[in-house]
């Protein structure tokens, strides 16, 4: 047993905080996309739980756990069960890499400065990227153990599109990398801060503008956002990988997708929006800036699914690998010669 | 310690379960568990970075095609029975080769295995650790074996696309148009 420290003391309070933040920033995305939606079509949306609706959220949970849990006969009952969970915590773990806010003493209790991030690892980036990537099986494994024909389209979709977006994604962040020369993320952050001209901000978005485009579409491909979608496109599959779910199996995977996209808000943040760097606020708000560049980026995602339509998949498949990724690899070996000629 | 036999039980076990499921969808999903084993046992040898690019390139890319392909061509559990009384080496060709490749390789095991002691197996740890330090020795003292390693799959991706690819020629049906 480790003794209790102020600093363990500090780290478990940090667990808690990000794990609850997440499920609140969940709740809060299904109002604001509800909300927003609404405003979009000249609707009004839920406004009836609660202040301008805002319990409309908790209400759904309600609802959800008193649904009965539903499995067909003939699905797989052990990954039936599996996928949802598989999906949830994939979500959860992935923002455990993710740093929000420079290093701070909680205003004196601490005797030396922690960070603000759950787990500090040398390798954050490759983290994020790697449980990304084991967040897909649980569509996958939804589709395939559902034993029904439209989660079976829409779990092969999911796989589909996943290696194809992976690849552009990956090239993305390797070109933020090596301008911020560092694995970790927490690195990648100091490096963009400090203004050029005392005026623009060195935020990594100004020097690589094509990969934070080609991370952001990559990021909605992943995430199985409109207008990439396909997964569980409703008007073709019903709704896709998840049509046997009820209840809150169902509600973990819409958990998990919500959440998806805060992390990757939140990455995009860190590697191209200078994470918690921003004028007016002292260092130690800092996480301020970063919840609002959160904010401003799902804000962006809403927005974006209720404007454009779907794509038809072939088109998806075409601009994945024939426009996407050469962009990709063209800004990843510019960058590169732009890193080995001006330096870092 | 413990984490390294934990590691290494889960690792082992689930590799001898992939091979012994009817099932093709378990076998994948076996094989994936005992390669996020295999990345803990990285771990504990103080080299984080192979054990991120372990879950990322196999249990992510490759086994995610796998179970594509698993899906895709829908396979059925195996059916084994009809064939389950002859011994391995005397059933029909692929079979009987298959069964002396699995000799060969547990011959060769038992000789790594026992040489393996004497030599000693800790890995040079700095040099794993730093992601510098593995794309300097990689563009550097290995740049030979890493151009022909991916030769090597070049030439396993036009072998696939020369098998793949209908012919045409020979009254073959036209491949449809691609939009």
């Amino acid at each position: 047993m480790p003794a209790i420290t102020p600093l363990l003391v500090a780290q478990v309070v940090i667990i808690v905080v990000v794990f609850h933040a997440l499920l609140l920033s969940a709740a809060a995305m299904v109002w604001v996309e509800r909300r927003l939606a609404a405003a979009l079509q000249q609707r009004s949306g839920p406004t009836r739980v609660g202040w301008q609706g805002l319990l409309q959220p908790f209400a759904d949970v309600i609802k959800l756990m008193f649904k009965e849990e539903l499995r067909p006969k003939a699905a797989d009952a052990l990954l039936f069960g599996l996928a949802p969970i598989i999906s949830a915590m994939c979500a959860f773990s992935a923002f455990a890499v993710v740093p929000f806010g420079g290093s701070t003493t909680f205003f004196g209790l601490l005797s030396e400065p922690m960070k603000l991030q759950v787990a500090d690892v040398n390798v954050a980036v490759l983290v994020i990227f790697a449980i990304a990537s084991m967040g897909v099986y649980g569509i996958v494994l939804a589709g395939w153990s559902s034993n029904s024909k439209y989660s079976l389209l829409g779990g092969l979709r999911s796989s589909a599109q996943m290696i194809s977006y992976e690849l552009s994604y990956g090239m993305a962040l390797a070109s933020v990398l090596l301008l911020g020369n560092s694995l970790s993320l927490t690195e990648v952050v100091n490096g963009q801060a400090g203004y050029w001209f005392h005026v623009i901000p060195k935020w990594f978005i100004f020097v690589q503008p094509v990969g934070f485009l080609i991370f952001m579409t990559a990021g909605v491909a992943e995430t199985n956002r409109a207008p990439f979608d396909f997964p569980e496109a409703e008007q073709e599959l019903v709704a896709g990988y998840h049509t046997e779910y009820s209840s809150m199996s169902f509600a973990m995977f819409f958990l998990a997708e919500y959440i998806n996209m805060v992390t990757v808000s939140a990455v995009a943040t860190d590697l191209f929006l200078g994470g918690w760097y921003g004028p007016f606020l002292p260092a130690s708000l800092g996480w301020i800036w970063f919840l609002i560049k959160v904010g401003a980026l799902l804000f962006f995602y809403v927005w974006m699914r209720w404007t454009l339509p779907r794509y038809r998949y072939d088109q998806l498949m075409a601009f994945g690998w024939k426009i996407l990724l050469p962009v990709a690899v063209v800004n990843l070996l510019a960058t590169a010669a732009g890193v080995l000629y001006f330096g870092v | 310690m413990t984490l390294f036999y934990l590691f290494g039980a889960v690792a082992v076990i689930a590799s001898l379960l992939v091979i012994a499921q009817r099932n093709p969808i378990y076998s994948v999903l076996l094989l994936i568990a005992s390669f996020g084993a295999l990345s803990g046992l990285y771990v504990l040898l103080q080299a984080p970075f192979v054990a991120v690019t372990q879950i990322i390139v196999y249990a992510g890319a490759i086994m995610v095609l796998f179970l594509f392909v698993v899906m895709l061509l829908n396979a059925p559990h195996e059916e084994t029975e009809h064939d389950e009384k002859i011994h391995p080496l005397r059933r029909p060709g692929p079979m009987r080769f298959g069964a002396v490749l699995a000799a060969v390789l547990l011959v060769e095991l038992l000789w790594a295995l026992t040489r393996a002691g004497s030599e000693g197996t800790a890995f040079p740890g700095a040099d794993v650790i730093s992601v510098r330090a593995i794309g300097k020795a990689l563009f550097t003292d290995y740049a030979f074996p890493f151009e022909v390693t991916s030769l090597l799959i070049i030439v396993a991706m036009v072998g696939a696309v020369v098998l793949a690819k209908r012919d045409t020629r020979r009254g073959g049906a036209p491949a449809p148009p691609t939009p």
